[in-house]
């Protein structure tokens, strides 16, 4: 691991960005009627994206945008030249991440969505939401605006199928719902809701999620977990190895459970939520391999898990397979419409470093990374503290805001001579420390509490 | 651009704070309100919806069946104490008193709750009840809907933070 390369900045994503921040800033102001400036921001994002294939059809959009006239096609063209761009920010910063781990990626072509098939009502209406939200601006968002959106939401979520778009509405519409009226917001996170916008405007085009899947036969190796969470949905992500039955190269995988939640289920209530339909989590929590035969998996390295497909396997110490089978593992490629810096997270094994700044920089060989420890679940053993102590490592390389930083999954530190692990994700499986215990109990009560009204009061 | 608003995961919404449910299941800062659901201490099947308006502290409280809430009859019910008290430990005080318009940063669900009863605020008509208690079961919802292991790549977008704001 080359931690210098992390420290400069990677060529051209600066102008990149520049070009994406004059969209948003006309995002911000709306685009019912937009000001020169921000037309301006409008034009330069469809001059950047020229000589690709979406060139003409981006500046048509622009042209309309700028004049007050887009639809909803041309609001879609517009969220797509963005996230083409983030896809060139992506793939750069990819590489330099390559470069620092020395790990490739193995060469299997993705296969594309298929595209095309008919749209459906309910992301038609997503999309016209979305639309209205553009013409408003993030400084023209209102209550009745923003809850618009909450039928669509209500009426997508019970359809798995549709759960990336109406996950991602519903934790884009709660921030929306908090920060109105935008006319008195003080300062506007234009980065992100940029990104939630275009993001689920292109997730209501028919076929945009659809993915095909093989299966893999062999040993997993765990490497930790990585947790997501807004106020009404959650998603555990396990970070692993995957050595394939026929001897092939060993490759990264994850695998992955989310559910809507009540905002009210928090800390270890969704360990507890997430546990039952993710098999691998058990296993996570004791240490141990699992087997898997013909389970489906993505593209892009994302296994579909079904227990049916998992049996335990025999104790295996994330750290030693951090140190032994992680160098010589190699990464899926991202899917089409998932390559976006914000979607990176690549498996790193970091030693022999000084930790400072209360865990927040560490440092190897002079060279100092940020660390973000903020990322750490609050329900499970690893601190901020145990990180500033720790000498050795599991984390996930990221960028944000032209920042690579490592997110720590598990650390090693030495109390009384002996090595001692701590583990993010060590409760998911459930816990057995008393303050996992005690947090377990807790969250028991408030899931007891809203099963019993929700057994009492929903269906009459 | 600041590096939260050129930040692809800022944190713009603190996550909720723990507390016990059993006496008041939801409570919420939504439609200008402080609003919520107390469950009555006597009968299992009844609960109270009660809530308080953001700026004029409007307030109103009556069962599930429409029935109008004995205490709140010209003042503050226990109902909407308890709902205050709630808000503020799910939300933080400074959250829950710049929603309400309450210049009551430091300090707590007891002076918030004096602070607008100190205005004499009117009671509202029970129209908003039916808005609430309809919210109250589409958060019950949640509940029952059904998890997936097909992975969403959105939720990269939501990390969890560790800080309190």
């Amino acid at each position: 691991m080359r931690v210098d390369l992390l420290a400069d900045p990677v060529d051209g994503v600066d102008e990149v960005l520049a070009v994406i921040a004059g969209a948003d800033r006309a995002l911000a102001g709306g685009l019912s009627r937009p000001q020169a400036a921000q037309a301006a921001g409008l034009v330069a994002l469809a001059e950047a994206v020229v000589a690709s294939p979406l060139g003409a059809e981006v500046a048509e959009a622009a042209e309309k945008a700028a004049a007050g006239a887009a639809g909803e096609e041309h609001f879609v063209s517009l969220a797509t030249a963005r996230i083409a761009l983030f896809g060139a920010v992506h793939d750069a910063v990819l590489a330099r991440i390559e470069q620092a781990t020395g790990r490739g990626r193995a060469d299997s072509g993705v296969v594309l969505p298929s595209g095309g098939g008919q749209a459906e009502n309910l992301l038609l209406a997503a999309r016209s939401w979305l639309a209205d939200l553009a013409r408003a601006g993030w400084r023209g968002i209102d209550h009745d605006l923003v809850s618009g959106a909450e039928p669509v939401i209500s009426a997508l979520l019970p359809e798995p199928r549709l759960r990336r778009l109406a996950a991602l509405l519903d934790g884009f519409a709660a921030e929306l719902a908090a920060s109105c009226p935008g006319s008195a917001l003080e300062r506007i996170p234009m980065r992100r809701w940029g990104d939630l916008w275009s993001r689920a405007l292109l997730l209501t085009l028919p076929g945009a999620t659809g993915t095909a899947t093989g299966t893999v036969t062999g040993r997993l190796l765990p490497l930790g977990v990585d947790l997501h969470e807004h106020a009404t949905a959650a998603q555990a992500q396990v970070h692993a190895v995957f050595e394939p039955a026929d001897g092939g190269v060993p490759r990264l995988v994850r695998a992955s459970v989310s559910a809507p939640k009540p905002d009210t289920n928090i800390g270890a209530g969704i360990w507890q939520l997430l546990r039952p339909h993710l098999s691998l989590l058990a296993a996570v929590s004791e240490g141990r391999s699992m087997d898997l035969t013909d389970m489906p998996i993505t593209a892009e390295g994302d296994l579909v898990w079904a227990d049916e497909h998992a049996k335990p396997g025999e104790p295996a110490d994330p750290f030693v397979t951090a140190r032994v089978v992680l160098p010589t593992a190699s990464a899926f490629p991202t899917a089409p419409l998932d390559r976006h810096p914000a979607r990176i997270a690549v498996p790193v094994f970091l030693e022999g470093y000084s930790a400072g700044q209360g865990g927040e920089i560490f440092t190897v060989a002079g060279q100092s990374v940020a660390v973000d420890t903020d990322r750490v679940p609050v329900a499970g053993p690893l601190t901020p503290e145990a990180v500033a102590g720790s000498n050795a490592c599991i984390g996930l390389v990221r960028w944000d805001a032209g920042v690579f930083r490592v997110q720590p999954l598990a650390v090693e530190t030495t109390v009384r001579k002996k090595t001692v692990a701590l583990h993010a994700g060590a409760w998911a499986g459930g816990a057995v420390d008393k303050a996992g215990v005690k947090a377990e109990k807790a969250a028991t009560d408030a899931a007891t509490v809203l099963r019993e009204r929700a057994g009492r009061l929903l269906r009459k | 651009m600041s590096d939260w608003e050129s930040a692809s995961t800022a944190r713009v919404l603190a996550p909720a704070r723990p507390r016990k449910l059993a006496k008041v299941p939801f409570v919420e800062l939504a439609d200008g309100r402080l609003q919520g659901v107390v469950s009555s201490g006597s009968d299992i099947e009844r609960v109270y919806v009660s809530s308080v308006a953001a700026g004029t502290y409007e307030f109103a409280c009556s069962t599930n069946n429409n029935r109008p809430c004995g205490g709140a009859r010209g003042s503050f019910c226990n109902h909407i104490f308890a709902l205050i008290t709630e808000a503020v430990l799910q939300y933080g005080v400074e959250r829950v008193a710049r929603y309400l318009r309450v210049d009551a940063a430091d300090l707590d669900a007891q002076a918030v709750h004096s602070l607008m009863l100190g205005e004499r605020p009117a009671q509202a008509d029970s129209a908003a009840a039916a808005q609430v208690f309809s919210r109250f079961l589409r958060h019950l919802a949640y509940v029952e809907l059904p998890a997936t292991t097909a992975v969403l790549p959105e939720l990269q977008w939501f990390p969890p933070t560790r800080v309190v704001v």
